[in-house]
């Protein structure tokens, strides 16, 4: 028996949505750890080390993020013998993936620090540690925010795929509704638009700080 | 025995040699102004007296000691021989202070009070007392170089290198630094300078070092050197720098 | 940990993992080409085009990047039936891929474009070449090797995502996977299996694509 959508079924849309913002946020801080973790592996002077850390970004750039759920969700459950939670072995497989991006992104922003800072810091006897604590990852850290700001649209858009293994957000809320209403013309495009709401914000500000960051970047690139 | 020798240095970089068996020993005190035209091996020679580039044979000795490439070497080694550098290299993020504190606490365990009091003194030194919380984009060309005059002094180096340090600035800003690189001489410190300024290498220098193709051409004193140049090289040299220096051209002339 | 690992179960369906990821490549190469196309046509439309149509690229893609693709698809295969439009399975998936692509190459290709030395435009102007002629013969070629790099990933990128489209059944790698997973109850090891095979054809593709760089742009012409 078919409900017609209203109000309920649309309240039902909205209370989905924190569930994909909370698995962005802790997927979010899961990958900055790991990210910067990575970046920094990408960077040392030890080659095996760097290798590792490109291999991992190959890994997780180079699969779909619907196989790395699929591997990760059985791959705990092998490991446990159990039958995962949906929530820890999600969040795992998106801490993980945004790990990856996000460490190639910092690694980029690292990189983008001219050579003349590392000089200026190992001349005044400072080790590469403390080279990189107090004077590049300063510095990187603010011409990373534009692409981390954009990185964090595509997790939220990715979240959606967790869907697919029941998790239950914005996607699989419409899916739930859709089933219940039989009205995807209806259902689908309120969820696209509800995410539009949360995405489009996040892309413009990237888009804003992204420019004011060439500026900056500019007048600091003319020595 | 030298503060620094030099010994047979020879430097490649793919095909080219920037440097060919270059010998040099610098007293303490002593001030000594590297010249001679781009390409000639001049920042090369600079750069390996701090370990920033690393020549493929022939040694480097500093108080005696051999340097080592190992990285607690160079980190003591950095403690004892400071760089200036043409574009600065001023830390943008962080304020004039903790520029200049920014060595003594993190690499050598000062206290941050000894550090701040350490930093009033050399910005002294430079004219620039008042411009502690101010941040590096904020500043002059002239300024900024000034402050990384003070940044290298505040590490207590008993050896200060200068990358052509006015190279970069203003005509009207040379000036200043060019006052403080004076005063630094008077007061003792030993110094090994690359330089265009022929006036403050006339005036200050107590030898100056010509250098061409990668090779020390002619070194002497500065009377000697401009006024009598042994070699068609540097004769050629300062009169390509005469027409572009009037300081020198009222020196030498 | 009792779980004994069974790869010879995949082994023996190899066959039918080899089958689907030729569909897989086959449904990504048509969307790919369809999708540049859309993407030329867009770029051309957004930067020389009149006012209206600038702002309806405009609006086509800011809608692609800010919404999940996999409920891009559902709206393909799902909503528009409603309307009239029953597309199958793979249809409605090439469909979104070439949507989904298309806004995203758009952009790619009109940094290309606005990378050309407006110089050139002025030249060709001067000896009284039409618009489209000039976007032909001066803008497109160089524009597309100036941002080959970006499209290739943004290609891959697409092939990756493909595997998303197993959720409305379409036949491709992910869906034949699902199910040889489900009869054999070895769902670690055919996912961890279809995971080493996609990671093949991305870098399979990337191989490719550099090869069709190659030939296209670099054999001795003077573009």
């Amino acid at each position: 028996m078919a409900r017609s959508f209203g109000t309920a079924e649309f309240r039902f849309l909205l209370e989905a949505i924190p569930s994909t913002l909370l698995l962005s946020l802790g997927a979010l801080a899961g990958g900055a750890i790991v990210g910067l973790f990575v970046a920094i592996l990408r960077i040392v002077p030890s080659r095996p080390l760097r290798w590792l850390a490109t291999g991992y970004i190959g890994l997780f750039q180079g699969t779909p993020v619907l196989m790395q759920l699929f591997v990760t969700y059985y791959g705990l459950a092998v490991l446990f013998r159990i039958q995962v939670d949906a929530w820890p072995a999600v969040l795992l497989a998106f801490s993980l993936y945004s790990g990856a991006f996000l460490g190639e992104i910092w690694r980029g922003s690292i990189e983008a620090i001219p050579r003349a800072q590392w000089e200026a810091a190992e001349c005044l006897s400072l080790s590469f540690p403390k080279q990189l604590w107090y004077v590049i990852l300063p510095q990187a850290a603010r011409i990373s925010i534009p692409p981390t700001v954009g990185f964090a649209v595509q997790l939220i858009k990715n979240t959606s795929i967790a869907a697919i293994i029941g998790f239950v957000e914005l996607t699989r809320a419409g899916q739930l509704m859709t089933n219940a209403t039989f009205e995807p013309m209806i259902v689908y495009p309120i969820v696209a638009a509800l995410y539009f709401i949360l995405c489009w914000p996040l892309s413009l500000l990237a888009q804003t700080l992204e420019s004011h960051i060439d500026v900056a970047l500019g007048i600091k690139q003319h020595f | 025995m030298s503060l620094l020798a030099l010994n047979n240095i020879s430097k490649r970089f793919g095909v080219h040699q920037a440097l060919t068996e270059v010998s040099l020993a610098v007293e303490p005190g002593e001030v000594v102004a590297i010249i001679g035209r781009s390409g000639s091996g001049k920042s090369t020679l600079l750069r390996c007296i701090n370990g920033l580039e690393w020549p493929e044979s022939g040694t480097i000795e500093f108080d005696g000691k051999p340097f080592e490439p190992s990285p607690r070497r160079l980190k003591a080694l950095r403690r004892e021989i400071g760089i200036v550098f043409q574009s600065y290299n001023l830390f943008p993020h962080l304020c004039v202070e903790r520029n200049i504190t920014l060595g003594p606490t993190a690499a050598k365990g000062m206290t941050l009070a000894a550090a701040r009091e350490l930093t009033r003194k050399v910005l002294r030194m430079v004219d620039l007392e008042d411009k502690t919380a101010a941040y590096p984009q904020q500043l002059s060309g002239g300024q900024q170089q000034r402050v990384a005059i003070a940044r290298a002094l505040a590490m207590e180096p008993r050896l200060v290198l200068f990358d052509e340090i006015t190279a970069a600035l203003d005509p009207e800003l040379i000036g200043e630094v060019v006052r403080v690189l004076d005063k630094l001489a008077r007061d003792g410190m030993t110094m090994v300078l690359v330089t265009h300024e022929m006036g403050f290498a006339r005036r200050s220098a107590d030898t100056i070092v010509f250098m061409h193709q990668g090779r020390i051409w002619e070194k002497g004193p500065p009377a000697k050197l401009f006024g009598a140049p042994a070699t068609a090289e540097l004769d050629s040299f300062i009169d390509a720098i005469l027409f572009v220096d009037p300081s020198a051209r009222r020196r030498v002339g | 940990m009792n779980y004994v690992f069974e790869f010879n179960v995949v082994w023996d369906h190899l066959p039918e993992l080899f089958e689907g990821a030729l569909l897989t490549i086959q449904l990504s190469a048509t969307a790919m080409a369809l999708g540049l196309l859309v993407a030329i046509v867009c770029a051309y439309g957004k930067s020389a085009g009149p006012r209206p149509v600038r702002w309806l690229v405009a609006d086509y893609v800011e809608l692609i990047r800010n919404t999940p693709f996999l409920v891009q698809i559902f709206i393909f295969y799902f909503s528009l039936p409603v309307i009239g439009l029953r597309l199958t399975a793979n249809t409605a998936a090439l469909a979104a891929m070439t949507v989904n692509l298309g806004a995203y190459a758009s952009e790619i290709v009109r940094a290309g474009i606005e990378a050309i030395p407006h110089g050139q435009v002025e030249a060709a102007r001067a000896l009284g070449l039409k618009r489209l002629q000039i976007f032909r013969f001066i803008i497109i070629f160089p524009a597309l090797k100036t941002v080959y790099p970006a499209l290739a990933s943004q290609f891959i990128l697409l092939m990756l995502s493909s595997s998303v489209v197993s959720t409305i059944s379409a036949v491709e790698l992910t869906a034949i996977t699902n199910s040889l997973a489900s009869t054999t109850f070895r769902s670690f090891e055919f996912y961890f299996v279809a995971t080493g095979l996609y990671l093949a054809m991305a870098l399979g593709f990337r191989a490719g694509l550099s090869a069709i760089y190659w030939a296209v742009f670099q054999r001795g012409r003077a573009a």
